[in-house]
């Protein structure tokens, strides 16, 4: 196990505190930057989709799991982003003047959505991020000189530099990249800095942190519109990529799975926006190739435990009308945030965690270590 | 006139519904401080369960419906046990998650269950109409207007006159001290959300002959339920109720007078505008943690 012996106030706040960081991050980077060359396009889709995914789930980390804000309406963020993008493309506004504007005006909208949420908390903000989104939903749908209605918004090939850069190519894959890994660096830099701190000092106690000279309304709204803001960002790569955006594309679905991204990933680390991203955007691949294999598997589990080819080709039929049912994927969406909760309440970053810490602590482990308080007392919860 | 008075009616019954739904929230928050975002989903299901006793099975419409809410209630407890009480006490959040989850699941099953078309259930009132001179009420509406104020009236009398229900709110204010006195918590809990799941059941049948019972009605009125919660302030029976009927009587109104696509979002724009002028609702108390 590796002691760091800190010395100064330089040494805590490094963003990598020792060179195996710098190792492992290499090698990812390097894989990433490879990596087009080496998956397959349909791959390489999947992991445009991630960097998209990762990049919000960054965005909703700095609000709900850094500031404490929870939020239910990122999809609109998203929308209006990605319809800034759309509608100034049209006016033939070059790629980064409308990629800035969208996340101007998504971080200015964040900020207005800000300012009635200084007075909520918990369940209310909840309610009334929901709201907004209901209403900025309703928007797109009926302002038809500027959103096309519901009929939806082609988004042209993006153009970079005087090049048209298509949404398959290894080029838009990097844009993406690039993105989130400014997004993450810079979000790393963000919660180092004064306003970082005051953030996660609003997250634990407002009366603390008011109390110590912390301004909670003026970074609550910062809080907001940063999030908002890089959430506008990740919204025009959306557009790009999907190349057509409609309203019913950005409702409380959308933003429930922003939340199961963090969720799942885990709420107290930016790992966690990655992690979870990856496994929200690879769970329909898995789904689809279980629904395909499934069958078969069993089939054969059952044959060699002495099942007659009869009764075999009987189970086959029955595993594959059960995985083509209707709706199958939604209960087990719905099992998979429930079992998180439940048994993984840091997600999959905690578990990474805990193992990790398992080896280095062997045999001294214990459970112990990552529990959490619980509270039963009102007057607590209310802070 | 008429016209105004028929609106106004027809959103009373279409917010009572909202407030039945807001009632089942209110007593989940009252006695556990937790909010269930499956409720909209509980009475879909016991709408269904109804379904099945009553248009599948051929039983009498009450006894159906009887057997429906016991169903529910059992059906809650099960739910509260699985879902809720091992994270009861963590962050709010958490326990929103589980139950968005939990709502998740009840959909995508009940889907698969029953399939995802319209049923209809045939109730004794669905036929006839009231005529108060030229004013036209069907027996539908009135049906969920006054079993509303029925169920309304019962639990306030429960939560504010029986030793269950002071049981109920002392829980809610401070578990671990209700424990010490004696108040066995965890079955208080599991026999609200009982009475939450029948709740919702009402809800979902008398909305049967209304709006049909499909697998994504509860998702969709539930999310209409929540401000009916809020704008009566989390935590107030009457109050639940109270926005549920403003709630209703907004978008019936919104409906008729404004453009179309008023009606959908009415609702949440007097929400924003209540949660910024008075963010503890119509009814609600506002707490302030001490230091």
């Amino acid at each position: 196990m590796r002691f760091l012996f800190k010395t100064d106030y330089e040494d805590d706040i490094r963003l990598f505190p020792h060179s195996g960081y710098v190792v492992s991050y290499g090698v990812l980077l390097a894989a990433l930057l490879i990596a087009p060359y080496v998956l397959s396009s349909y791959l390489m889709s999947q992991l445009v989709f991630v960097c998209i995914y990762a990049t919000v789930g960054v965005a909703l980390l700095i609000l709900t799991g850094f500031t404490g804000q929870a939020s239910l309406g990122h999809a609109a963020f998203l929308a209006i982003g990605a319809y800034t993008a759309a509608y100034l493309q049209k006016y033939n506004v070059p790629f980064p003047v409308y990629f800035l504007a969208a996340g101007a005006l998504t971080g200015l909208i964040g900020a207005m959505v800000g300012f009635p949420a200084l007075r909520l908390q918990g369940i209310y903000l909840v309610i009334a991020t929901i709201s907004f989104a209901f209403i900025v939903e309703e928007i797109l749908a009926r302002w038809e000189s500027v959103t096309n209605g519901n009929e939806g918004m082609r988004v042209k090939a993006l153009s970079l530099l005087g090049v048209a850069v298509s949404r398959d190519s290894p080029t838009f894959y990097f844009l993406c990249l690039a993105v989130l890994v400014l997004t993450i660096v810079g979000t790393l830099n963000l919660l180092r800095s004064p306003t970082g701190r005051a953030f996660v000092a609003i997250r634990d106690s407002e009366t603390a942190a008011r109390s110590m000279g912390v301004n909670v309304a003026l970074y609550k709204v910062k809080s907001f519109a940063i999030s908002a803001a890089i959430t506008g960002f990740a919204g025009v790569l959306f557009a790009h990529k999907l190349s057509f955006i409609s309203p019913e594309m950005f409702t409380l679905q959308l933003s429930i799975e922003f939340i199961i991204v963090i969720l799942i990933g885990g709420t107290f680390s930016l790992h966690g926006a990655v992690l979870g991203a990856i496994f929200i955007v690879m769970i329909d691949p898995f789904l689809t190739y279980l629904k395909d294999d499934m069958p078969g598997i069993i089939a054969g589990i059952a044959a060699t435990f002495g099942a007659g080819t009869q009764s075999a080709a009987n189970v086959h039929s029955k595993v594959a009308a059960f995985a083509s049912l209707n709706g199958l994927k939604g209960a087990i969406y719905g099992i998979i945030i429930v079992l998180f909760v439940l048994f993984e309440p840091l997600g999959l970053y905690g578990r990474w965690l805990k193992i990790k810490l398992f080896f280095q602590l062997f045999p001294l482990y214990k459970r112990a270590t990552f529990k959490r308080q619980k509270i039963y007392v009102k007057s607590e919860r209310n802070r | 006139m008429l016209d105004f008075v028929q609106q106004l009616v027809s959103g009373i019954a279409l917010g009572c519904v909202y407030g039945l739904i807001a009632l089942g929230f209110v007593l989940v928050y009252k006695a556990t401080e937790v909010v269930n975002f499956a409720q909209g989903d509980l009475m879909m299901l016991g709408g269904f369960f109804a379904f099945t006793f009553i248009g599948m099975m051929g039983l009498n419409y009450w006894v159906g419906f009887a057997a429906a809410v016991a169903a529910m209630a059992l059906f809650g407890m099960l739910a509260e046990r699985v879902v809720v009480r091992p994270i009861l006490g963590y962050p709010q959040f958490s326990i929103i998650m589980a139950t968005i989850g939990l709502g998740y699941f009840l959909r995508s099953v009940s889907g698969m269950i029953w399939g995802t078309d319209d049923f209809k259930i045939d109730t004794p009132f669905s036929q006839g109409v009231l005529r108060i001179g030229s004013l036209v009420l069907a027996h539908d509406k009135l049906s969920v207007i006054s079993a509303t104020v029925i169920l309304c009236a019962l639990l306030y009398l429960f939560f504010n006159k029986t030793t269950l229900g002071t049981a109920m709110r002392a829980s809610s204010e401070n578990m671990l001290a209700a424990y010490y006195m004696g108040i066995p918590v965890k079955r208080v809990v599991s026999i609200v959300w009982a009475i939450s799941a029948a709740v919702a059941t009402c809800a979902g049948v008398l909305l049967a002959p209304i709006t049909f019972i499909h697998s994504n009605v509860g998702l969709v009125l539930g999310l209409k339920a929540f401000p009916a919660a809020v704008l009566g302030g989390f935590g107030s029976i009457p109050g639940a109720v109270v926005g549920g009927v403003l709630i209703g009587v907004i978008e019936s109104m919104a409906g008729f007078y404004l453009a179309e696509g008023w009606k959908d979002v009415a609702p949440y724009i007097v929400l924003l505008a209540v949660l910024l002028l008075k963010p503890e609702g119509l009814f609600g108390l506002h707490l302030r943690k001490k230091v």
